[in-house]
């Protein structure tokens, strides 16, 4: 009983000092609320309201009905297509993840040594393929069954193919050109950032460095870039994350929604299907759950490990 | 001892330190390897936006353009003035939405991220991480709770459906947070000595050093607004946005290849002005000694 009691007075002590504190920063509360109001309203409320729907049969037309962790039961032990979705989503996330991630700081490093203009240029050419928009649809053209695809109109002029190949079509290649087509489009968000993160550095610090005895780039990089580098590293990797496990788009426009025999079906695009298409709102609710858990997990994990990075 | 310091200097002051040359042609070699491969969609659009209808279809198909035409921008006139609502109001509306949505996110999110950046206070922490969270959450599933909640409100079929959430976009204040991170505290004590106020360090002082962030911010956020289809929360035909419009021109499928090519540039051309104006300014910010500790 009297652990109780302290733990409460501790509690209320705590919490009469963070009242106080609280009532001194006022003017970082006036900073935050003009963000923080709307936030609230049109991104925790939806989310909160979609984790309650995760729990109801919901047909967007009747009133939610409550059934328990039934979406769950049903998605883990008797959806079979969810299980290839989440076998392909986890592919397309560990292949293109930490790979996009690498090229999108790697190119952003590199480009940074590049003189002036060159640097302009060269940061616009590398994020053409997502400032262009809707532009990977060129793939479809490229990747494209008939004999007008580029690839198909190439191996057949070499010789190497006698007949068109359904590059989009074929489960045998899809969630390859998928990968492809993802990894391509990588250098978004992330690579920006670091640009901008770069930018940042105190170029004097290098100075000091090389006096110090730092004796080539790849020194420089651990000891100098690297640590100052760290928040839009974080800031990177959540992205990576987030986009990663959210492929989508790219699938569902190239080989088609569904796709062939489920080829590349995507956790989200399964999300779509009865989301969208079946409006089993709750079920659709209870897929964005699972997915939202396992990237804050994942999240977790690759941000311990950043914490060690030029240490 | 003294001799070798020197020289060092020199060194500095000459060229650029702990650089080989092997490794710079490796390094310049890799990207123009690279560059060739993510250029091609821009050299695509471009070219393709200039053919001519039988060089559109033509077997084996060409990525250059051979006698590069107008045509398709004509066609592209000519179908915007056949449209019920004049073309310039679906400008105007994504350039409204696209302009209002900006300034005002840029404006929010830098305010909160400074707090968040620079001081501990209760809840600061919790309020950050849960930030950081709402960006995992699919935004398929949210779309219905959102819409909900417009219609409480009252905006739907309204441009503030669009705007208003724009401001409060957790990406933003995300970024802006982790560059903030960047200012050393010795520089906004300083102005706290000199008795600036929070608002005055905030628009004198952090802003100005936080400019490559909050540009590279407004290019994410123009891409973003500017290709907004919005076909959830607007009805009005008026009211629709350009994507939108030409969307509905693209819908005339393989008779519109020619003017679809077209369209996509057409499309590009703001995003692409606006982030290589930015981009430019952000490589332009040396960040010299003062601005860290």
């Amino acid at each position: 009983m009297s652990v109780l009691k302290r733990y409460i007075e501790i509690k209320k002590r705590n919490a009469s000092i963070s009242w106080k504190i609280a009532k001194k920063s006022k003017t970082y509360y006036y900073f935050l609320a003009p963000y923080a109001s709307l936030f609230f309203l049109f991104y925790v409320l939806p989310v909160v309201a979609s984790l309650f729907l995760s729990f109801t049969y919901y047909n967007v037309l009747e009133p939610p009905k409550f059934i328990g962790i039934q979406n769950y039961i049903n998605l883990i032990l008797a959806d079979d297509v969810f299980l290839i979705a989440v076998k392909n989503t986890f592919l397309i996330a560990v292949i293109t993840g930490p790979i996009g991630y690498l090229a999108a700081f790697i190119f952003a490093w590199f480009i940074n040594e590049l003189p002036r203009y060159l640097k302009a240029f060269a940061v616009v050419i590398f994020y053409a393929p997502t400032i262009s928009g809707q532009v990977y649809l060129i793939w479809s053209i490229i990747f494209s069954g008939d004999a007008y695809g580029y690839i198909n109109a190439f191996l057949l002029n070499l010789g190497i193919i006698s007949q068109p190949i359904l590059w989009l079509t074929n489960p045998q290649y899809m969630l390859t050109i998928v990968i492809i087509v993802t990894l391509w489009m990588s250098l978004g968000t992330g690579f920006l950032a670091f640009v901008a993160g770069l930018q940042g550095i105190d170029k004097s610090q290098y100075e000091a460095g090389y006096i110090d005895g730092i004796k080539n780039r790849w020194q420089e990089l651990w000891y100098i870039t690297l640590p100052n580098m760290k928040p839009m590293l974080l800031f990177g990797a959540v992205m990576t994350i987030t986009q990663s496990f959210g492929v989508a788009d790219v699938p569902m426009a190239l080989t088609g929604f569904p796709s062939t025999d489920y080829a590349t079906q995507t956790v989200v695009t399964h999300l779509i299907d009865y989301g969208s298409v079946r409006f089993e709102m709750g079920y659709a609710a209870a897929i964005a759950t699972i997915l939202f858990v396992t990237m804050i997990l994942c999240n977790k994990v690759i941000q311990a490990f950043l914490r060690r990075v030029g240490t | 001892m003294e001799k070798i310091a020197m020289k060092k200097k020199l060194r500095i002051r000459r060229s650029k330190p702990n650089r080989s040359l092997t490794g710079d042609l490796g390094v310049n070699f890799i990207l123009i390897f690279f560059g060739v491969f993510m250029a091609f969609p821009l050299v695509y659009a471009i070219n393709s936006a200039f053919k001519p209808l039988d060089e559109i279809f033509i077997y084996p198909p060409r990525l250059f353009v051979k006698n590069p035409t107008m045509d398709n921008f004509q066609d592209l006139l000519v179908i915007m003035g056949k449209s019920w609502v004049p073309f310039t109001r679906y400008l105007f509306n994504t350039v409204f939405i696209t302009a209002v949505g900006t300034a005002g996110h840029l404006i929010i999110s830098s305010m909160g991220a400074y707090v968040l950046a620079k001081y501990n206070f209760p809840g600061s922490r919790a309020f950050f991480n849960l930030v950081v969270v709402a960006l995992m959450f699919s935004g398929y599933v949210t779309a219905i709770p959102n819409y909900l909640i417009m219609s409480k409100i009252g905006w739907v079929d309204t441009y503030w459906a669009i705007i208003v959430p724009a401001f409060a976009s957790p990406m933003g204040l995300f970024l802006m947070k982790q560059y903030m991170e960047g200012i050393p505290d010795v520089l906004i004590e300083a102005a706290k000595i000199d008795g600036a106020r929070e608002w005055r360090i905030f628009s004198r002082i952090v802003l100005p050093v936080v400019k490559p962030a909050w540009l590279t911010l407004m290019i994410f956020s123009v891409q973003g607004l500017w290709n907004t289809k919005a076909s959830n929360f607007i009805y009005s035909e008026e009211l629709k946005t350009l994507p939108y419009a030409l969307q509905q021109i693209l819908s005339g499928g393989i008779a519109r290849a020619g003017v679809g090519s077209a369209v996509s540039l057409v499309m590009m051309i703001v995003p692409i002005t606006v982030f290589i104006v930015a981009e430019s300014n952000i490589l332009e910010t040396m960040a010299s000694s003062g601005i860290k500790d």
